[in-house]
């Protein structure tokens, strides 16, 4: 069941609501806070909205990231090598935030950073920079309830992973710590690797929405305009990561890369 | 000490906690696997044929009991302890690593799990592994940062020789812990067939608890032996620690027996105060990694640091949760050794007992030599040697300036 939220952190719900009223599912775009450097990365942050992302994703950069493949792995090496930090990362957001109120940021990433800063200060300092909540990989149900409480306190939503490999048994577990929308991980792997099959996330997502009423994204494997068309048409939102990230390092025009997903997203549904 | 416990041989609680430490910090798609590793494992240590199975091949291909033998011209020349070393050395593959390769391997085929994938650092874990993957004809896939692989070359060989698969790891610092990541990679889009089998006391759990089970052999051995060779428990023991899987084989079966001390010896690399160390312990804060929260090298941003030691197979930045426990416990002592020690130690007990020691066990001896001078004669004190040192030849000789065709 969806948690309750406080006025702050509303902007998750707001957004699908917007969108379910426009009829379309949403594009959610990854980044990596820094990379290749602070300046080119607040820039793209700063245009993804008008390109046409619904909601973004941050990544905190982590020098372990064990279930990224090699495109999100250098881009976290990159990050960390010209300096990024968690409290850069928050920083750069809070920018974002004073010309964007209303598009909702999810901060991504793995634990170690987050427990170092103290998850009861990150939970106050992410929400203080304008978060919306956060998606910490390497943090299954069995160790959510070490967050649970500071990120309610402060109007953050956990936002928490599927996969392919949790059954019904265990999709319970998984809910009662899920806020803001769920994520489903559409392949077996890690990221930027292969592609998912269309009907099997079409049955997944299926079989997710009998069991909650949280939106739900799909990401992992979406590359293309037309594999995020083809999501959209099944799932709540279309995320893509390692594909954006690969533009932003070579400097390939990323936001227009974005337009084009998120014309792909638009146009799915009839 | 903190507090006196009951029992200090309880643990992990049901989710795999040692205290704050411990746990299962892993990405969702792995977690159904790390469950289903733990039913199986509950299933087969609770089932006499297993264990039966298991102490038939360890009696008859890995060679056990391994000896627990009187050092007596350490002893002499020491002038104190009474020195005893655990000869896991003298194990089929040279290390203590083969103990619980044996046990998790007997596991997986009985998962039905036909391809085995591990990380390694120096090969030794490497090389148990694709030993039993050739026992039993398992497909076996090794990681081993590019680094690593590179500088212990025989035995990127040796495993190859055993029919397994190394796999360069080029990310991160190209080391152990990024070997580790890349296997946890594989795990992760390999989820049916695949059993990942990790060489030491740390992942998630039930990988510390499963792991010390299998090593615990080492202290049960010796708590015989030593009872049959000098009529009474030992008054020390002493073992070096990377993650801490033999460490924590010997120590287990006594941490209940208030009078022996026990000591664990991390790698100091440079000198702790260097920052080149691999003393997690000593160096380090709590954090988490690969699965399970632990003290960790890491910046104050709580990125992991690199950590250096002259021992590849210590060459880890984070150390088993049960270890940090005990050390929070009070428990067991844990004290920094340097590659200056070790590589000394290393020489003296190869020329005082004829016995080439791992570059790991050395810093072990190192500890050894420093306490056993201020002890009597009558305190018994017992040394991990948990592995051989034909590997680290070429190693030492480097670090006493010369290459190996001309060090003599």
């Amino acid at each position: 069941m969806p948690k309750e939220t406080t006025p702050e952190s509303g902007r998750i719900q707001a957004r699908f609501a917007a969108l379910r009223e426009q009829g379309r599912a949403g594009l959610v775009t990854y980044m990596m806070a820094g990379d290749p450097d602070t300046a080119a990365a607040q820039a793209v942050l700063e245009g993804l909205p008008a390109a046409g992302a619904d909601i973004i994703e941050l990544g905190m950069p982590f020098s372990d990231p064990m279930a990224d493949g090699p495109t999100i792995q250098a881009a976290a090496q990159r990050a960390l090598k010209q300096g990024q930090t968690l409290k850069g990362t928050l920083a750069m957001l809070a920018r974002f935030r004073e010309k964007d109120a209303d598009t909702p940021v999810v901060l991504m990433g793995y634990y170690n950073p987050i427990h170092s800063h103290g998850v009861e200060q990150f939970a106050a300092d992410a929400a203080a920079a304008g978060a919306d909540g956060a998606i910490i990989v390497d943090l299954p149900p069995e160790e959510a309830p070490e967050l649970t409480g500071p990120f309610a306190a402060h109007g953050l939503h956990l936002i928490m992973l599927t996969a392919p490999t949790t059954d019904e048994k265990r999709l319970p577990a998984v809910l009662d710590h899920a806020g803001g929308f769920l994520y489903y991980v559409s392949i077996t792997g890690i990221t930027g690797t292969r592609s998912a099959d269309e009907t099997q996330v079409a049955e997944a997502v299926a079989r997710l929405r009998a069991k909650t009423d949280l939106p739900i994204a799909v990401g992992f494997g979406i590359r293309t305009p037309d594999q995020a068309a083809a999501i959209a048409r099944a799932a709540d939102a279309a995320v893509v990561g390692s594909a954006l990230v690969e533009r932003i390092a070579t400097g390939d025009d990323p936001l227009g890369f974005v337009a084009a997903l998120a014309e792909g997203v638009r146009g799915a549904r009839p | 000490m903190t507090k006196a416990l009951n029992t200090y041989r309880a643990g992990a609680d049901e989710r795999g906690h040692f205290g704050i430490f411990g746990g299962r910090y892993v990405a969702e798609t792995l977690m159904p696997l790390i469950l289903e590793v733990e039913r199986a494992y509950a299933d087969a240590k609770a089932d006499p044929a297993f264990q039966a199975e298991l102490d038939g091949y360890l009696k008859h291909y890995v060679g056990r009991p391994s000896p627990l033998y009187f050092a007596q011209h350490m002893t002499e020349h020491l002038g104190g302890a009474r020195i005893y070393f655990k000869r896991e050395d003298l194990n089929h593959t040279g290390a203590h690593k083969v103990n619980s390769c044996m046990g998790q391997i007997l596991l997986a085929r009985r998962m039905g799990k036909t391809r085995i994938i591990a990380e390694t650092g120096a090969g030794q874990h490497g090389v148990a592994t694709a030993t039993v993957c050739a026992l039993f004809g398992l497909t076996c896939v090794i990681y081993m940062g590019q680094v690593d692989i590179e500088r212990q070359a025989p035995n990127v060989f040796r495993m190859k020789l055993l029919g397994a698969e190394v796999k360069p790891v080029t990310s991160g610092s190209a080391t152990l812990k990024d070997a580790m990541n890349d296997a946890m990679r594989d795990w992760v889009a390999n989820v049916d067939d695949t059993y990942y089998l990790i060489g030491t006391v740390a992942g998630p759990h039930p990988y510390p608890s499963m792991v010390r089970d299998f090593q615990c052999v080492i202290g049960e051995e010796t708590r015989a032996q030593i009872l049959e060779q000098e009529g009474r428990l030992p008054d020390s023991l002493v073992a070096c620690i990377g993650g801490g899987s033999n460490a924590m084989g010997l120590f287990h079966p006594f941490l209940d027996e208030p009078d022996v001390r026990i000591v664990g010896v991390e790698a100091a690399g440079d000198g702790v105060e260097t920052g080149r160390h691999a003393a997690s312990m000593t160096g380090g804060r709590p954090g988490v990694l690969h699965g399970n929260r632990m003290y960790l090298l890491q910046t104050d941003d709580g990125q992991v640091v690199e950590a250096h030691s002259i021992s590849a197979g210590l060459d880890y930045p984070g150390v088993g949760p049960e270890h940090c426990w005990l050390k929070d416990t009070g428990r067991v002592e844990y004290v920094p050794i340097t590659d200056a020690e070790a590589v000394e130690a290393f020489q003296t007990v190869t020329r005082l007992e004829g016995i080439i020691p791992a570059l790991e066990s050395a810093h072990a001896v190192a500890q050894a030599i420093k306490l056993a001078p201020t002890l009597p004669r009558d305190h018994v004190m017992v040394v991990n040697m948990s592995g051989r040192g034909d590997k680290d030849v070429a190693t030492v000789a480097k670090a006493l300036g010369s290459d190996v065709g001309e060090a003599l």
